[in-house]
C-alpha cells in the first residue's frame, strides 16, 4: 500500500490551494482514494495558506497532514513551521527565489527549484506553483505525468482555455528543471 | 471512478439536496457553512428554485418553517452561533410536525467562538436544542461522500417521520473536498395530506401549529411524538463498527474525530493493541445497543471529541457505566493527532 501525505504551503494569492487540488484531481484520475483540506481563514488574500493532500491505495483516514512525506513551501514562514515536522525519508520542495535558507533536516531530500523567478523569465509570473508541481511529480511519482493535461481540464474552467496551455507549460517547465 | 467527482462537503450538500428535490433554501452567510449558500445561489434559479438571503438567522428558520407547512422539501444551513439563533424556530417546526432539512457546519464555541472546526454542537443538536420535549434526527458524516448520502437520506426521514433533520458536520467536513458519487436523484417521497396546500374547497382546512393552550392535548400530543420517537429508535439507528470482532478496548467517534480515530486504531493494531471503533452515523437515535453489546466484552471504552466531552455522556448511559469510559478531546478549533489518539489508547489499555 502506497500513501502519500503531501502538505503544500505559502502565502495566500500564490496558489497553494490550486496546486494541491489539480493533484488531487490528477490522483481521482487515477483511480486513486484522495483527500484534500485546506486551510481557512477570515482573510480573502494574504495571511498563510495551505492544504493538505492525501493520494493513497486505500480508503483515506485522517484528512489532515501534520506529518508530511511530502513538503512543498513556497515562503520562509512556511518552511520554519513545517521542516521539523516533515517525516524523515521524506522529501521538501523549496521555491529557492522566495527562500533563501537551505533545508536544515539531513535526513530529508531537498530540492531547491527556483520557481518563482523561472516563472516571471517565461512569462507566466503566476504560475511558480505549478513549476513546483512539476518538479514535485518528477521526484515524488505521487501521481503520473501523464494525463495532466486533463486533470488541468478538470481544474482549468473552459472558458480559459488558454490557461490551460499555460499551466500546462509551466508543469512541464518544473519537469524537466534539473538543478 | 468514472462517476465520481471532486466536490467541498459543503458543496456535496447542496447538491445531494437539489438532487433529493429540495427546491427551497433560506439562509445567511457564517463561516465555514457559507459555500452551501453560494451554491444554492448559483444553482436554485438555474432549476426554478428558491435561494433566498434571509435578513437574519430567526427570519430564514421561519421561512424554513412556512415551506415546510406548505409541503415542500425545504432546509437551511449555518454555523454554531447562528444555529442557536435558529434554535426557536426548530422548536416550533418540531412542535408543528414538520419535516425540514437543518445543517450544522459546527465551528468553536461557546458565543461567537472562532471558525475552526468543532462537535462542541453534540449536546444542542442531540437534545433538540430549542426549548420543549423533542427530537431532531441527527446524521454525522464522516466523508464528503456522506455529507451527500445522508442529506438525501435525512430529507426521506424527516418526511417520514413528519420531524427536522438535521446534519451536524464541522468545518473539516465542510471544507475538505474528496471523490463523491452524487445521489441518483430518485430520492423517496412520502404523501403529506396534513400540508397547508389549499383545499380548492374540497376538504376541511388542515392545520399547522404548536399551540395547544389545554395542557391535556398538550400532554397528549407529545406522548404521540414520544411513541414515534420510539420507533425511530428501534429503527433508524445507524452506525460503523470497525474491528470489534475480537476488540478489548472500544473507540467511540464520530464525523472528523473518527477518521482521526481510525488512524489511531489501525496504528494501535499494528503495536498488538486489539482495539476497534463503534463510529454513530446517526446521533439522534444514538447506537446504545452495539455499545451496550460492546460492554460485555470490551475493558473499556475511548470518546474521541472536539469537545470538553459531550458524547461521552451518551456513551456512559448507553452502557450503564458497566465498563470505565475514558475522554480524549481537543476543543474550541483543534483536532486531536492520530498520534495523541494513539496515545490516549496506550493509557488507556495501562490505566484499566
Amino acid at each position: 500500500m502506497k500513501t502519500t501525505n503531501l502538505l503544500i504551503a505559502g502565502f495566500g494569492g500564490q496558489g497553494v490551494l490550486f496546486a494541491g487540488k489539480f493533484l488531487a484531481y490528477k490522483g481521482l484520475l487515477e483511480g486513486k482514494q484522495l483527500s484534500w483540506l485546506p486551510s481557512y481563514g477570515p482573510e480573502m488574500r494574504g495571511g498563510t495558506a495551505n492544504c493538505s493532500v492525501i493520494i493513497s491505495d486505500e480508503p483515506v483516514g485522517s484528512p489532515i497532514v501534520s506529518n508530511p512525506d511530502v513538503l512543498m513551501v513556497m515562503n520562509l514562514p512556511s518552511l520554519d513551521k513545517y521542516e521539523d515536522a516533515t517525516v524523515a525519508g521524506g522529501k521538501i520542495f523549496v521555491d529557492s527565489t522566495l527562500i533563501e535558507r537551505k533545508v536544515e533536516r539531513t535526513d530529508v531530500d531537498a530540492y531547491y527549484i527556483p520557481a518563482t523567478r523561472l516563472a516571471k523569465e517565461a512569462g507566466f509570473p503566476t504560475l511558480a506553483n505549478m513549476i513546483m508541481v512539476g518538479k514535485l511529480i518528477k521526484e515524488t511519482g505521487m501521481v503520473s505525468f501523464d494525463g495532466i493535461r486533463e486533470a488541468l481540464s478538470k481544474v482549468v474552467s473552459a472558458k480559459h482555455a488558454d490557461l490551460l496551455e499555460i499551466n500546462l507549460k509551466a508543469i512541464e517547465t518544473g519537469y524537466n528543471y534539473a538543478e | 471512478m468514472a462517476n465520481k467527482v471532486l466536490m467541498k462537503g459543503n458543496e456535496a450538500i447542496a447538491e445531494a439536496a437539489i438532487l433529493a428535490g429540495c427546491r427551497h433554501y433560506f439562509g445567511y452567510p457564517i463561516t465555514p457553512q457559507t459555500e452551501i449558500a453560494a451554491y444554492m445561489a448559483k444553482r436554485m434559479p438555474k432549476i426554478g428554485g428558491v435561494f433566498l438571503q434571509a435578513e437574519s438567522e430567526v427570519s430564514a428558520i421561519n421561512m424554513v418553517y412556512g415551506v415546510a407547512g406548505a409541503g415542500f422539501r425545504v432546509m437551511t444551513s449555518s454555523s454554531s452561533p447562528g444555529i442557536s439563533l435558529k434554535a426557536e424556530g426548530i422548536s416550533y417546526i418540531a412542535g408543528s410536525d414538520l419535516p425540514a432539512l437543518i445543517v450544522n457546519v459546527q465551528r468553536g464555541g461557546p458565543g461567537l467562538g472562532g471558525i475552526q472546526p468543532s462537535q462542541s454542537d453534540y449536546f444542542q443538536a442531540t437534545r433538540g436544542g430549542g426549548h420543549g420535549d423533542y427530537h431532531l434526527l441527527v446524521y454525522a458524516p464522516a466523508s464528503v461522500q456522506e455529507m451527500a448520502d445522508l442529506t438525501v437520506l435525512g430529507f426521506e426521514k424527516a418526511d417520514e417521520y413528519r420531524m427536522p433533520a438535521m446534519i451536524l458536520a464541522d468545518g473539516t467536513m465542510g471544507q475538505m473536498m474528496e471523490p463523491v458519487e452524487l445521489p441518483s436523484g430518485e430520492s423517496k417521497t412520502f404523501e403529506k395530506p396534513w400540508a397547508l396546500s389549499g383545499t380548492k374547497c374540497e376538504r376541511p382546512h388542515n392545520v399547522v401549529n404548536s399551540l395547544y393552550l389545554k395542557p391535556e392535548k398538550l400532554e397528549e400530543v407529545n406522548f404521540a411524538r414520544y411513541e414515534r420517537y420510539r420507533k425511530i429508535e428501534e429503527t433508524e439507528t445507524m452506525y460503523e463498527s470497525y474491528l470489534m470482532e475480537d476488540a478489548e478496548y472500544c473507540v467511540v467517534a464520530f464525523g472528523i474525530a473518527a477518521r482521526v480515530a481510525k488512524n489511531a486504531v489501525i496504528a494501535a493494531r499494528a503495536k498488538g493493541i486489539r482495539v476497534g471503533m463503534i463510529r454513530p452515523i446517526t446521533l439522534w437515535p444514538f447506537p446504545k445497543a452495539p455499545l451496550a453489546e460492546a460492554a460485555k466484552t470490551v475493558k473499556a471504552f475511548l470518546s474521541v471529541e472536539l469537545s470538553m466531552g459531550q458524547m461521552i455522556e451518551d456513551v456512559e448511559l448507553a452502557t450503564r457505566s458497566q465498563k470505565p469510559v475514558l475522554l480524549c478531546n481537543r476543543a474550541g478549533g483543534m483536532i486531536p493527532t492520530p498520534e495523541e489518539v494513539l496515545g490516549a489508547i496506550e493509557n488507556m489499555t495501562k490505566g484499566v
